[in-house]
């Protein structure tokens, strides 16, 4: 039962909420207590770019449990155009035209589950822009 | 003045043709299918799309088109389905949390077959009028299942339309508006079971034409109109040839339908059929157009609406992707084989 | 400080292992250690495991071990870094004997992955990643070297014959050590037409999933000396490093950071570079984690890694001879006891004991461990008092 694990992340996954370090600058995402960079705690709430391209990508055939019906699908570290870096599936997309560089846009998508009988879990994916 | 803000469909990519595929696999006879029900493809929902995501993106390109409206305005999230991915729990949460509209909101989630979605939207419209929220949110839509090799799975597609309600910077006006319910099990689905069932025939004199011509005709009545008054119609589409049918039946042309007639393509979607009609119908509609709107829902009932379109029409229409770009945006067409896969349609190994 | 030397070490044949245990694994292992070492009473002891928890629904490690080895009461204390638990725990009983607290530590590292199906095998292996913003979207360890695989060969040109060429190279050693896994040879075709796990990663540029365990015991230089088993091996260096979980929390995908800083601490102690180990076994989890690491610890030019084991720097006959047992990709890679394993390969070697796949005439050899896409690094260096 992983319910409040998931329900914790919410802000973050449902609408890209992100942390800006009041004195650097440094955006966290996910928020974090204490700024890598400047050591500041005081962080201000901000929402990611909803844009941006592909920094490097690789197509899954061989998944972890939870993703083994959805094989075979693209992963990839994306640089948000706020110039924060993420991991996410990308989808909608022919997996042999997939290439660094490729500009993708965020999408509200099912990510998992807990099961057949568990809790559904949704989150971001991006799709060609 | 109270009626639409503005309106967003949320068409899929994904695309299956109905009679060569499924008929194929089900020995039908394709042609019969393709000409009897006026079906040439249908959309799918990918894997990870249900009715939520629909109701998100939908929910957030209306907003944009909304000129940014903040979400906390909105005082009311109605969402209409049969396909709500929880039997308990409810779809509006997730979809107000994601737009950002928690915590000060009231939510529900409605279930009436197809016409769900004209329920949402017909309760919000009512709330408006009272005043009781100054913004509300209505989505229609169905990620909607067919049995294999039923009648339905020629049909049955998916997808959504939102529409914000409200009494400021209107792009639609309700003029009137008339629900016409009766009991006739022309089509249900019981506590779980995977699949509907349906009376075959019996959906159409008795179910969908009865209370579609019923609930049209006392709406002409309400507000002394004719076909000829409005410039477009839209009713339920189960298919391609019912809507085609009972708008002949009233009166109507095929041209006053014909932009929001997109069950050939798009696929019976359930509570988000008529909705995605209008949709697509806003996207085009010029200031002082009236719509004449019907939906159908099984069991059975329909919603009708009257709209008129405002002068503000023209600044919204391009704020978000419109209906049918979106629907002609790169269709990928699946085989029967990856459609049954991604519908879960195909019976694997119990998890141990 | 006091200086530490290697006085036993033992490892069993890698493998799928279905009739042993978690415990038998370690505890073969060790005995292994303690009678090559010739003691049988210890101060402390160390386990090194990632999961088994989910792999095998066995916490508590340490003290089951000590249990069963019979060493109970001994303190007893497992340590986990991912796919670094090995030389992590390594490092512990390092700073254990240097301090004077103990005499005689055992360091073991153990994974049994062969009880589960290969879907948990991979989530539970994906937990080293960034659970709630990696693992959550379904990424996997393959996925994330093969991301950095790429973004590898878009910056440098790194192609996919290079990469195979680690494979080739590490089976060709591995067929030499009687003790791997899969001691057979490849062949660049071989490796490029295996079976594709996360574009562009193939099988066999991947380590397998492996039951295995290897231990080693430490103690003061002085009782080596007294007990005169083997020649004496000191680690003359210890560096352990950390980097941001995430892969894509770093700006430079294709740099290991972590190991970079590991070597800097490690060859401060030991007052050497890099490029004076006469032989290196390095974390090949996968192809493009060799190239990567060879770059971090300076061998190569940034980017140059792939080029240079293509011209076979690398090779057991070549300037820098990585992974001489056949490294993770030949040997396995139970995860836990991988950097365990490495200074059991080390110290044979340096002992001149290595049989086939001698280097010949090593005196120092160099040890990288890291878990995750690098998150956790340890290197440690070993040198032979002649």
């Amino acid at each position: 039962m992983i319910t409040a694990r998931y329900w914790r992340e919410m802000p973050q996954r449902y609408r890209y909420e992100a942390g800006k370090c009041v004195k650097c600058g440094y955006v966290a995402f996910p928020p974090r207590l204490i700024c890598p960079v400047c050591k500041a705690r005081e962080f201000q709430t901000v929402t990611l770019a909803n844009t941006g391209k592909i920094e490097t990508f690789t197509v899954i055939r061989v998944a972890p449990s939870d993703f083994e019906d959805e094989v075979p699908y693209a992963m990839a570290v994306i640089k948000l155009d706020d110039g924060v870096q993420v991991t996410a599936q990308v989808v909608d997309v022919d997996l042999d035209e997939l290439k660094i560089g490729d500009r993708v846009r965020i999408e509200f998508r099912r990510i998992s589950q807990d099961g057949e009988a568990g809790v559904i879990f949704y989150g971001y994916k991006f799709v060609p822009a | 003045m109270s009626g639409l803000v503005p309106c967003q469909a949320c068409p899929l990519p994904l695309r299956i043709y109905p009679s060569e595929e499924i008929a194929k696999i089900w020995g039908a006879d394709a042609e019969s299918f393709k000409r009897g029900l006026l079906l040439r493809e249908k959309s799918v929902p990918a894997p990870d799309q249900d009715l939520i995501t629909m109701s998100v993106e939908a929910a957030r390109h209306a907003l944009k088109r909304a000129g940014g409206l903040d979400p906390k305005e909105l005082g009311a999230i109605y969402i209409g389905a049969e396909s709500h991915p929880y039997a308990v729990k409810p779809s509006g949460t997730v979809v107000a949390e994601a737009i950002g509209a928690t915590p000060d909101i009231h939510c529900a989630d409605y279930e009436f077959a197809c016409k769900a979605g004209s329920e949402a939207m017909f309760v919000t419209l009512g709330l408006v009028q009272a005043d009781y929220v100054k913004y509300a949110l209505a989505i229609g839509g169905d990620t909607s299942q067919g049995a294999p090799g039923d009648a339905l799975e020629y049909s049955t597609a998916a997808g959504a339309a939102a529409f914000i309600m409200g009494r400021e910077h209107v792009v639609a006006e309700i003029e009137h508006t008339h629900s016409y319910t009766t009991d006739t099990p022309d089509f249900w689905r019981r506590d779980l079971q995977h699949y509907p069932q349906h009376g075959g025939r019996f959906t159409g004199e008795p179910a969908y034409f009865k209370h579609v011509t019923s609930c049209a005709r006392a709406l002409f009545e309400k507000s002394s109109t004719k076909p000829g008054d409005f410039k477009y119609a839209v009713f339920h589409q189960p298919n391609g040839k019912f809507p085609q049918r009972v708008s002949r039946m009233l009166g109507f042309t095929q041209k006053q339908i014909d932009q929001g007639w997109l069950a050939p393509t798009l696929g019976n979607t359930y509570s988000g059929s008529s909705p995605m009609g209008l949709s697509a119908i806003l996207d085009v509609a010029r200031p002082g157009d009236r719509i004449f709107m019907v939906s159908y829902g099984s069991g059975a009932g329909s919603d009708g609406f009257i709209w008129k379109v405002t002068e503000r029409i023209v600044e919204v229409q391009n704020l978000a992707p419109q209906t049918r770009q979106q629907l002609e945006h790169k269709p990928r067409y699946l085989d029967y084989g990856t459609y049954a896969k991604f519908r879960r349609k195909i019976r694997k190994a119990e998890k141990v | 400080m006091r200086d530490v030397a290697v006085i036993g070490i033992g490892m069993n044949k890698w493998g799928e292992l279905w009739p042993s245990r978690i415990r038998d694994l370690y505890v073969e292992a060790a005995l292994l250690a303690l009678d090559d070492a010739g003691v049988d009473k210890i101060d402390s002891m160390y386990v090194g495991c990632m999961s088994s928890g989910l792999l095998v629904g066995q916490e508590h490690l340490g003290a089951l071990m000590a249990d069963y080895l019979g060493q109970a009461p001994v303190p007893a204390t497992r340590v986990e870094s991912a796919c670094a638990s090995g030389g992590v725990a390594l490092r512990q009983g390092f700073i254990e004997v240097a301090s004077g607290m103990s005499d005689v530590v055992l360091v073991g590292g153990v994974e049994k992955m062969t009880d589960i199906d290969g879907g948990s095998t991979t989530y539970a292996l994906a937990t080293a990643a960034d659970q709630e913003y990696e693992g959550f979207h379904g990424v996997t360890f393959p996925g994330l070297y093969a991301m950095m695989a790429r973004a590898h060969m878009a910056r440098y040109g790194t192609t996919r014959e290079q990469l195979a060429q680690v494979a080739v190279k590490n089976h060709e050693n591995g067929a030499k050590n009687p003790r791997a896994q899969f001691p057979f040879t490849t062949t660049l075709e071989g490796v490029m037409t295996s079976t594709m796990v996360a574009d562009p990663l193939r099988l066999m540029d991947c380590s397998p999933v492996t039951d295995g365990a290897a231990a080693v015991v430490l103690s003061t230089v002085e009782m080596a000396k007294k007990l005169k088993r083997h020649p004496l091996v000191k680690i003359t260096g210890s560096g352990q490093a950390s980097a941001s979980i995430a892969l894509h929390a770093r700006a430079d995908l294709t740099w290991l950071g972590s190991t970079e800083a590991a070597a800097k601490t490690a060859c401060k102690m030991a007052r050497c570079t890099p490029r004076e180990a006469d032989l290196f076994e390095v974390h090949d989890c996968f192809t493009i984690a060799e190239i990567m690491v060879l770059e971090a610890l300076g061998l190569v030019e940034k980017g140059k890694g792939g080029p240079a084991t293509a011209a076979g720097l690398t090779a057991l006959g070549g300037e820098f001879p990585v992974n001489a047992s056949g490294g993770l990709k030949a040997k396995g890679h139970p995860v836990g006891a991988t950097g365990v394993a490495q200074i059991v390969e080390l110290a044979e070697q340096l002992r001149g004991d290595a049989g086939a796949r001698q280097v010949k005439g090593a005196k120092r050899g160099l040890a990288q461990n890291m878990g995750g896409t690098g998150a956790s690094a340890t290197v440690h260096i070993l040198e032979v008092e002649s």
